[in-house]
């Protein structure tokens, strides 16, 4: 009646109707002594299934510091700031400059001179600038001696 | 969550994904690094697990597609996964040389069922998992699993008895 019992478990559990409870109660029976023989071939599934759940993890855990997440929240602030920085300097420095109002000239004559008084500036500035270039003549001058004699 | 509160919610099903990752990539070394993998995985998660009605289920879920994906990526760049489980760690088990052989021989058998059959022999018939927790982690429905759980223990009878009758072990 025991075995008979039994081997209708085991059907049972090859067709996967098993429950827990009684797939524990074959794992008794197949880890007892006195086993069937016409089941004995059975044995080593249910004593491999029984032995197999005592396999341990036994390397050590390292789990890593939680500092990723930080870091990615100071470099997200760290940039931000550097942004506002940037920004707020460029944009305090383009309204200064436009903020200085030069004034305008109503009449043309003193327009034209004050013109000609800037292009005169920027022209002697430009000059100045030549000058100090001049030297590069002598360069010419000794690459002409050079090369066309 | 602390380090020392993490490591006690996690200490009661450590050893179960440790062992279904060794179920699915063989090799106890690797099971070992996505176990690891796993849980730095879950630390890294660890402010929102309070959201999970089950932190194993999730863990296993994890583990589960880890492992999958190291297989595939694995079988991508066509490399064999290594494995040296000789007697070394397996010494300590305290049995008797015929039974480690019978037993190695069901393992062996099991190494060979399709991967999704292999971890639900191993959530059911290893870790004894209700049938509602394992449609959980693998995301399948119950009868599914059923099936698939009736054909791998029909595998693993048949490649038995075959073994049986031939005598070779």
């Amino acid at each position: 009646m025991v075995l008979d019992k039994i081997e209708k478990l085991v059907q049972k559990y090859f067709e996967a109707q098993t429950t827990i409870a009684e797939e524990q109660e074959l794992k008794d029976y197949f880890a007892s002594a006195d086993v069937a023989p016409s089941l004995e071939h059975y044995k080593p599934l249910f004593s491999y299934a029984v032995q197999a759940k005592k396999e341990q993890f036994n390397a050590t855990i390292i789990l890593k510091a939680k500092k990723r997440n930080r870091v990615v929240w100071l470099s997200v602030a760290a940039s931000a700031v550097v942004f506002l920085g940037v920004g707020l300097f460029t944009f305090d420095s383009y309204t200064q400059t436009k903020a200085q109002d030069l004034g305008t000239i109503e009449d043309p004559e003193v327009a034209f001179r004050e013109t000609q008084k800037a292009l005169n500036m920027i022209s002697k500035s430009v000059n100045k600038g030549i000058v100090s270039m001049s030297y590069l003549n002598e360069y010419e001058q000794s690459k002409n001696r050079i090369f066309k004699k | 969550m602390n380090q020392n509160e993490f490591m006690q919610l996690v200490n009661p099903f450590k050893d179960k994904l440790f062992r279904v990752a060794k179920r699915l990539l063989v090799s106890t070394e690797e099971a070992e690094d996505a176990t690891q993998e796993v849980l730095v995985k879950l630390w890294n998660r660890s402010e929102n697990l309070n959201h999970y009605n089950s932190v194993e289920a999730l863990a296993m879920t994890i583990t589960k597609n880890y492992c999958l994906d190291q297989l595939k990526s694995k079988r991508a760049s066509n490399m064999k996964i290594v494995h040296n489980n000789f007697s070394d760690r397996e010494a300590s088990v305290q049995q008797k040389v015929e039974d480690r052989d019978t037993w190695n021989w069901v393992e062996k058998i099991m190494n060979e069922l399709p991967e999704q059959q292999k971890l639900i022999v191993q959530l059911r018939d290893i870790e004894e998992m209700e049938f509602e927790e394992i449609s959980k982690v693998l995301e399948m429905n119950e009868q599914a699993i059923r099936t698939a759980l009736s054909r791998a223990r029909k595998t693993i009878r048949e490649k038995m008895s075959k073994t049986h009758d031939y005598g070779i072990g």
